[in-house]
């Protein structure tokens, strides 16, 4: 056992039960998956992407490029958490990842052998030839070798949530500079939430022995947080990771209000991501340790010294027995004490320097630690666990130590990510060896602490204070800096980047990216940080580089003989952390992603056991099946023949309805309609159509007449919130003197058409109301009571719309069946207009003009109209342009389909034969063969012509000849019945 | 980013939808042909300020004239073109 017999954060008392590869292991309450493995021995966590080699532990927090688990079982099966995130719980299920057969005995690890073929850019130079192998050889072998775990391939069972707030100061992190800003901006009474990843606040506080306010660190972060929570308007977040700075104050979070159980409780999220809008930020998200360069820098067992310190103070755990420690500085040395304080043996100490101070020479004489000056690590040993450290000294030999920990001291980089979101660079500070913020980080926000390089106790307490009281200044509360928290601060020099050259020296473990290849990267003139970036991969993987990225920067500097400030660092971009793709969607998924509308009368259509169909954001009835019917096609041939040889009814409430009222309504409506609309009587009805200000028809509908000063005209369904927000740019911004003001209505009224010879007696029967054809002729409009009455049609026949109430549209629908209509769904109505040769759908494509759809005659020219200058340009006025035609299949049997080129009839299949398309297509039952409309250039002088409806994608190929687009009663005698 | 309505207040820019410039003047029906091919098809692609339409869609339906920068999204007015 590792554990420590004393100390730590960890709660002795109870004991958890975990398992990791099948194994049960137990950790206490406060360990992390990391910790726990780590105090049961176990250091091996998984293999490498490329090479798989072994990999472990290396960090202590959710940075870790290698300690990657697979998380749970089942649906709940998620790849790539690190394990130093990971809160252990009682029942936590564990899996290592990318090895087979087995994490010990790796048989993919022979691609440590083939190396050279799997170096910088191997895909784009080893994969080339010959090319049909691509698809069929290397992306499976190559799919199947790389990547790190698996994805459940199941629905995730768990739901996640979306959640905003708004506040005066936004404090990121809960180290000591966010606790010191915290307790400033918290006392001033401004509106406070302060973020912080871990379970626990405190940071840095957690993993090392210091003092504050004559405290231990992790006291006062404790007696800080009860002080904090008592102000009422300061929020504390823990488990919460801000991920994203966006404009104007924004901010992205996500807590993880579930992944410390095994479940979420019931009716409980699993993660909620917050949109955080502040006035002012302060960013004090800490720095994360950096790795160091040398051969076999990735073997289980080589860990960072801050680590190691958290390790032993905050989980009392001893990551090795026996340990090396490497350094150029202080940080190591600290690192020293820690060890030797927990009683663990230190066999050696490398400093880089040659001259070691006396004071820490005299701590390695003391403790019995071989001292190596000016030496670096040549190599280290081990199967899968670390053995032995190769030492060579400033003089050339090589010393083999024994060990199974080797702690490394790198230095920090400060988390510098959400500062640079917004664009600004990080800049390299060559006295701290590290990239600090931008100089203009996003507006709002102030970085403090470790975060802008501040790495001392005390400095970082104080910078906290004032940024924390500045912010809430800033944002306008009256209020003085309090006496920040006193510690001693340390003139630790900072760690300047040490790398080690040799053989697999690992500069982005997690893509296994190493010295060698980026100097092959070099060699090979990928040498812009940009460009060396993507070459290599390195910082591409799920930790983005944030403890080797730096690493890279420099090897190419080294490589470069240019400066790190010249060599620049890669753009930050959100997420800074991964983010589950379900916590982002919230709730928006399935069926909740775009929530269904239903007309008013849906229930009955169900009771009739229509078939639905989604048009736009509605659910519409396709057809209504009746016994015997095997096929939709014989319903919908019933339905269209009901229409034409009786009476059917259709739902037709989903049409856009906008109303209109106002004195210059008229005026208006002739602006945006091609066709004249003021002259429209009261009780009449015309058809109109809209173009956009470029030519192109918009959309077309009817206009009806109300009274004196009040139309409603409708849309199509999907046209609906266009049409009323180009409605509302044409009135408020090109017409704002127009007396007119206009609403949608669409939802608060039910419509229904009912159409065929006998709609008449149907209509008169319902309103109880007699309607002779001289009283209510062809285009009149009326009220009846509650309902409101149009003559129009769309399938050509005798026909109304009646309009009523939302409330009252399942009874209406009802009664109109009672009264002998048959219903008929979207289907029947789509084959009706086809045999009409009105334009819908297929046509109103967005880049017919009016002319091309046969409505020219429209075009006002007696009146200014959106769209009509630009409808007159000769190119839109050219004959050859594809024009709206009706087709039918030369045998009148062969099924014609939309999408299917319009050819001469002995020209081959090439795109310069093209001559127009089938836009929408129907099988006629009134004529008992197909038919189609198509937009053919010279379309209308073309009629009786025969051409080839060639389909190449579906294998058709058929004869067609050119009518008529209206194929049923052209002379429209039915609709005036 | 978060756009000062000014009949609802500051509000998230989702709740908005954007058009584009919005100094280019619709030309009166007997302009040039290049008037109004400028009118529809020009815009300028400024680095720095450039005053565009926002439609206050789940809001207020207003069409606002809004001065953005295009470089940082720094906002500099939001203005009703009626006021």
């Amino acid at each position: 056992m590792m554990r420590l017999a004393a100390g730590g954060l960890i709660d002795r008392s109870r004991s958890v039960r975990f398992a990791f590869d099948g194994r049960v292991y137990t950790g206490h309450p406060g360990d992390t998956l990391a910790s726990a493995l780590l105090a049961n021995g176990v250091r091996l966590l998984g293999r490498s992407f490329k090479y798989h080699r072994p990999r472990g532990i290396m960090t202590a927090g959710p940075e870790d490029p290698c300690a990657l688990v697979e998380l749970r079982t089942g649906a709940r099966r998620e790849p790539n958490t690190p394990a130093t995130a990971v809160e252990l719980f009682d029942g936590l299920e564990a899996q290592s990842q990318n090895r087979f057969p087995s994490l010990r005995f790796d048989l993919m690890a022979a691609n440590g052998w083939l190396a050279p073929l799997l170096a910088a850019g191997f895909y784009y130079k080893t994969f080339m030839w010959p090319a049909g192998w691509w698809e069929r050889v290397y992306e499976p072998l190559i799919r199947r070798a790389a990547g790190l775990g698996r994805a459940s391939g199941l629905p995730d069972p768990d739901t996640y949530d979306r959640a905003h707030l708004f506040c005066d100061v936004l404090i990121i992190g809960a180290g000591p500079a966010g606790l010191a800003a915290a307790l400033a901006a918290g006392r001033s009474g401004a509106r406070v939430v302060l973020c912080e990843a871990d379970a626990r606040l405190g940071g840095r506080l957690l993993a090392e022995t210091c003092e504050i306010d004559g405290q231990p660190g992790a006291a006062w972060a404790t007696s800080t947080e009860a002080t904090l929570r008592a102000f009422p308007e300061l929020r504390v977040l823990t488990r919460t990771t801000v991920f994203g700075a966006y404009d104007h104050g924004t901010y992205a979070a996500v807590e993880r209000l579930a992944d410390h159980q095994p479940f979420p409780d019931a009716h409980q999220p699993r993660e909620r991501v917050w949109r955080i809008v502040a006035k002012r930020t302060v960013l004090a998200a800490g720095a994360v340790e950096r790795l160091v360069a040398f051969p076999g820098n990735d073997r289980p067992g080589v860990m960072l010294a801050g680590a190691v310190r958290c390790y032993l103070n905050r989980y009392a755990v001893a990551p090795g027995q026996t340990a090396v420690v490497a350094t150029g500085g202080a940080e190591g040395w600290r690192t020293v004490e820690a060890l030797a304080a927990r009683g663990i043996r230190v066999a050696a100490v490398v400093d880089r320097r040659a001259e070691v101070p006396p004071a820490q020479a005299a701590l390695a004489q003391r403790i019995g630690a071989r001292l190596f000056a000016g030496a670096r690590i040549g190599a280290t040993r081990g199967a899968t666990n670390l053995r032995t450290v190769i030492v060579e000294g400033a003089t050339g030999g090589a010393q083999r130590l024994t060990a199974d920990l080797l702690a490394v001291a790198g230095g920090w980089n400060p988390q510098v990510q959400l500062a640079c979101h917004l664009g600004g660079r990080p800049v390299w500070d060559e006295t701290r060896a590290a990239f600090l913020p931008p100089t203009t980080p996003p507006p709002g926000m102030e970085v403090a602490g470790a975060a802008a390089g501040r790495f001392g106790l005390g400095e970082s307490l104080r910078d906290g204070t004032r940024a924390g009281s500045d912010a809430a200044v800033a944002a306008g509360f009256a209020t003085t800096a309090p006496e920040p928290p006193s510690a001693p601060d340390d003139d630790t020099p900072a760690t300047p980047i040490w790398l080690m050259p040799g053989r697999k020296a690992f500069v982005d473990l997690q893509h296994d990216v190493t010295m060698d290849d980026i100097a092959l990267a070099h060699r090979e003139g990928f040498r812009a940080v940009e460009h060396f970036k993507r070459y290599t991969t390195h910082g591409m993987a799920t930790d983005q580089g944030k403890t080797g990225g730096v690493l890279g920067m420099a090897a190419m500097a080294a490589l470069t003989g240019r400066s790190m400030a010249e060599t620049g660092t890669t753009l930050h971009r959100p997420p800074s952390t991964p983010v589950a793709i379900g916590a982002l969607a919230g709730r928006h998924r399935g069926k909740d992603f775009r929530p269904t509308r239903l007309t008013p009368g849906h229930a009955w259509a169900a009771e009739q056991g229509a078939s639905f169909v989604e048009s736009g954001v509605w659910l519409r009835a396709q057809w209504f099946p009746r016994a015997g019917e095997t096929e939709w096609q014989q319903s919908v041939d019933r339905e269209v023949l009901a229409v034409r040889n009786g009476v059917g009814v259709s739902d037709v409430s989903t049409l856009g309805k906008i109303e209109l009222a106002g004195p210059d309504g008229g005026a208006f409506l002739d602006f945006l309609y091609i066709n004249m609309l003021s002259t429209l009587p009261v009780g009449r009805v015309r058809y109109g159509a809209m173009l956009r200000e470029d030519g192109f028809v918009l959309d077309d509908g009817t206009v009806a007449r109300l009274e004196a000063e009040r139309w409603v005209i409708t849309t199509t369904t999907a046209n609906a919130a266009r049409v009323l927000a180009h409605m509302e740019f044409a009135h408020q911004v090109l017409r704002p003197n127009l007396r007119v003001a206009f609403v949608s209505v669409t939802d608060r009224w039910a419509q229904y058409a009912v159409a065929g010879k006998r709609a008449r007696e149907v209509i008169q029967a319902v309103l109880e109301h007699a309607i002779p054809d001289a009283a209510f002729p062809a285009m009149a409009c009326g009220t009846f009571g509650s309902a409101r009455l149009f003559r129009i049609s769309f399938s050509g026949e005798l026909a109304y719309e009646i309009a009523v109430p939302a409330r009252e549209g399942d009874a209406l629908v009802r009664r109109i069946v009672a009264a002998g209509a048959v219903p008929y769904g979207l289907e029947a109505l789509g084959v009706l207009r086809i045999e009409k040769g009105h334009p819908a759908g297929g046509e109103l494509n967005g880049q017919t003009t009016a002319r091309d759809l046969g409505l020219g005659r429209l075009l006002s020219a007696r009146k200014d109209f959106i769209g009509r200058a630009m409808a007159l340009r000769p190119a839109l006025l050219d004959p050859a342009r594809p024009t709206l035609v009706g087709l039918r299949p030369a045998d009148r049997r062969t099924r014609l389909r939309a999408g299917a080129h319009l050819l001469p009839r002995d020209a081959p299949a090439r795109i310069e034969h093209d001559q127009g398309w089938i836009t929408s297509a129907a099988f006629s039952p009134t004529l008992g063969h197909p038919i189609a409309l198509a937009l053919l250039t010279n379309g209308p002088a073309r009629h009786g012509e025969r051409l080839r409806a060639h389909d190449p994608v579906r294998d058709g190929e058929t004869e067609v000849d050119v009518v008529e687009p209206c194929f049923v009663d052209p002379e429209g005698l039915r609709l005036r019945g | 980013m978060r756009i000062p309505c000014p009949h609802c207040g500051e509000r998230a820019s989702e709740e908005f939808s954007y058009l584009g410039a919005a100094d280019p003047l619709r030309p009166p029906p007997d302009a040039t042909a290049e008037a109004w091919h400028a009118y529809v098809f020009l815009r300028d692609n400024p680095a720095g300020n450039l005053r565009e339409f926002w439609h206050h869609v789940h809001g207020c339906r207003r069409w606002l004239i809004v001065t953005r920068d295009t470089r940082t999204h720094a906002i500099a007015a939001c203005v009703d073109p009626r006021a």
